[in-house]
């Protein structure tokens, strides 16, 4: 069956808030041991998409199973086959790392012995032996989230959800749960993950899924994104306002399909897209040092998933960031 | 090897239907187990919230004591340490407020949420954690009672049973305590349910005896059911008891019990629902 290609496999959910309508027929079908990214502005819906498939929220239409179970239908099997980590490090502050795995264990009825012995292994297999008997509230960003992380583990789930795990943590912290993801995903394990930062997706996900307004806008490859606005372009900044109009001269020479560079006079930017990528970086730069402009910078560059993000969500992702209302509604529900 | 189950060998070992009630218990025990540990992690935890009550103590028998008289030969302190009690017991709703607020706060709540454990070993856990608590801030009041020269006059069983009453209350209490905190959005505001805890708690017979008060306010601190429960184990515990001679004073050994009883069977199915509504 072709289903059972499919960890999770969502049909039309809909989720209303009042008059808002937080999921608005969203689709989406995760490969088994994949990691698949679900990518979206702030209130797009990412989150409620998730508590409702890790079986947190009923859904008000459509359909969804997770591990081959229905989660209206039979939310306790679902449970027993999902991992959930989601915006906050869910543990408990006050009790020991090992206390909280312990904890965890004998609340997915592995029995005391084996929930001490799996804690014991989650300790290692995270790399929080040496804290395991200290208390998560002295613990660093990284290493609470690594412990919440090994809180969803305990069964070795078949589907892990991750609510933007990396979300308020520093750089190392971010690289030590990538890495913990990654190992995860090596071991087989299906992970959905949300995140607005799109280097995140870009790293870690097989397969990403635009969301914007309750709905899945385009799914696709991280490659298959970029290439779907386009290949890659020729950019140049030039040095002062007056040479842009030569910039464009000599980019629009290159660009294919005669299409007309785009301008950014505020970053003295031009930039147009191109086919034979080294001739026409040759040919721009051979134009512009007999024109004599003043070059700043100049080079080839593929597009990144934050054009793919804005162009698809119809540059809604700017204004949503600064409503930061919207995500706390989001938070809240 | 690795003792790792696959979710097939916990669904068969999680048994069926008939096995719901073990795991229900089972999962109560294992947050029960959960707050126990609070406990000896910080010790400090009982002495900050016996603050209030044991500073008060001080207070009422060695600062106002002297100029206290709540009826002819009462000794105040003999009046006024059950008071403490419970008081002590109605400001024990924050205590629950403040867990609920905490764990629904950082994400533990939807964790529990998650996994496949009982749903209702969240709410029965706290329950049981928060009468344990109180027992404990019980024993620890008594004593320093004890110290300052309190005693109870009664019959072993009565000194029990007036405990016992001082723990039914606490029990009432914890349902509109996971009513508020599923209600309260974050730790801060739940910080601000002293403004709720301290007329529930003082406008009462804790202190004072409500004849002693304006009548409209003396209507009210009698029919507060934390006066009830006050009366009712300063009677058992053999202290004098100045009564107004109303009737809800003449019945208060009745109402220290009813009270209770009526506030669960109103507070418990709605915080019950309140949290069946999380997942909405």
């Amino acid at each position: 069956m072709v289903a059972n290609d499919f960890s999770v496999l969502a049909e039309g959910l809909r989720k209303t808030y009042g008059d808002k309508r937080a999921l608005d027929g969203l689709d989406l079908a995760v490969q088994r041991g994949s990691v698949h990214g679900l990518l979206g502005p702030n209130g797009a819906g990412k989150t409620t998409a998730v508590r409702i498939l890790s079986t947190l929220i009923r859904l008000d239409g459509g359909h969804a199973t997770v591990g081959g179970y229905d989660v209206s239908r039979d939310p306790r099997q679902v449970r027993r086959r999902i991992g959930l980590t989601g915006q906050n490090a869910a543990v408990d502050e006050i009790i020991t790392a090992r206390q909280n795995l312990e904890m965890f264990g004998r609340l997915f009825h592995l029995g005391a012995a084996r929930a001490r012995r799996r804690a014991g292994e989650l300790l290692e297999q995270f790399s929080l032996a040496e804290a395991a008997d200290k208390q998560p509230k002295d613990f660093s960003g990284g290493m609470r989230r690594r412990l919440d992380l090994a809180s969803s583990m305990i069964l070795a789930p078949e589907v892990l959800f991750l609510d933007e795990p990396t979300t308020g943590l520093d750089p190392r912290g971010r690289n030590e749960v990538w890495e913990a993801v990654r190992s995860l995903a090596r071991g087989g394990t299906t992970v959905l993950l949300t995140t607005h930062y799109l280097d995140e997706a870009d790293k870690l996900s097989d397969r990403i899924a635009v969301i914007d307004q309750g709905r899945t806008v385009t799914d696709d490859t991280p490659a298959g994104l970029k290439r779907a606005i386009g290949g890659d372009r020729v950019e140049v900044v030039v040095a002062e306002a007056g040479d842009i109009p030569a910039a464009v001269s000599a980019v629009a020479r290159v660009a294919s399909g005669g299409v007309e560079p785009e301008t950014d006079s505020e970053e003295l930017r031009v930039h147009a897209p191109v086919h034979d990528r080294v001739a026409a970086l040759a040919e721009v730069a051979r134009v512009l040092q007999e024109t004599g402009v003043a070059v700043e910078d100049i080079g080839l560059r593929r597009p990144t998933l934050d054009e793919v993000f804005l162009k698809l969500t119809g540059g809604r992702a700017e204004r949503a960031a600064s409503e930061q209302s919207d995500a706390q509604e989001e938070v809240a529900v | 090897m690795s003792s790792v189950l696959t979710s097939d060998e916990v669904a068969e070992a999680d048994g069926g239907r008939e096995r719901r009630l073990y795991w229900a218990l089972a999962d109560c025990w294992t947050i029960v187990r959960r707050d126990l540990t609070h406990l000896v992690k910080q010790p400090s935890l009982i002495a900050w919230q016996l603050g209030f009550p044991i500073v008060s103590v001080l207070l009422f028998v060695y600062v106002f004591g002297s100029a206290m008289d709540v009826g002819a030969g009462v000794d105040y302190k003999d009046f006024a340490l059950p008071g403490m009690f419970a008081m002590t017991m109605a400001f024990g709703f924050m205590n629950t407020a403040m867990s609920v607020v905490v764990d629904k706060e950082r994400g533990v709540t939807d964790r529990f949420r998650s996994m496949p454990m009982a749903p209702s070993a969240v709410v029965t856990g706290r329950g049981v954690s928060d009468v344990l608590h109180a027992a404990l801030d019980l024993v620890v009041l008594a004593a320093i009672a004890l110290v300052v020269g309190w005693r109870s006059d009664g019959s072993v069983l009565a000194t029990l049973y007036a405990f016992g009453l001082l723990l039914l209350l606490r029990f009432a209490l914890i349902w509109i305590g996971v009513l508020i905190g599923l209600a309260t959005p974050n730790q801060e505001a739940a910080g601000n349910l002293f403004a709720l805890a301290f007329p529930f708690g003082m406008v009462s017979s804790v202190f004072t005896p409500p004849s002693a008060m304006p009548d409209w306010l003396g209507a009210i601190a009698m029919w507060n059911p934390v006066s009830s429960t006050a009366n009712a184990i300063r009677d058992l515990y053999g202290n004098p008891l100045p009564s107004g001679g109303s009737w809800i004073e003449e019945h208060s050994a009745m109402m220290a019990v009813v009270w209770p009883l009526a506030l669960t069977a109103v507070f418990l199915p709605l915080a019950i629902r309140k949290f069946q509504n999380l997942s909405r």
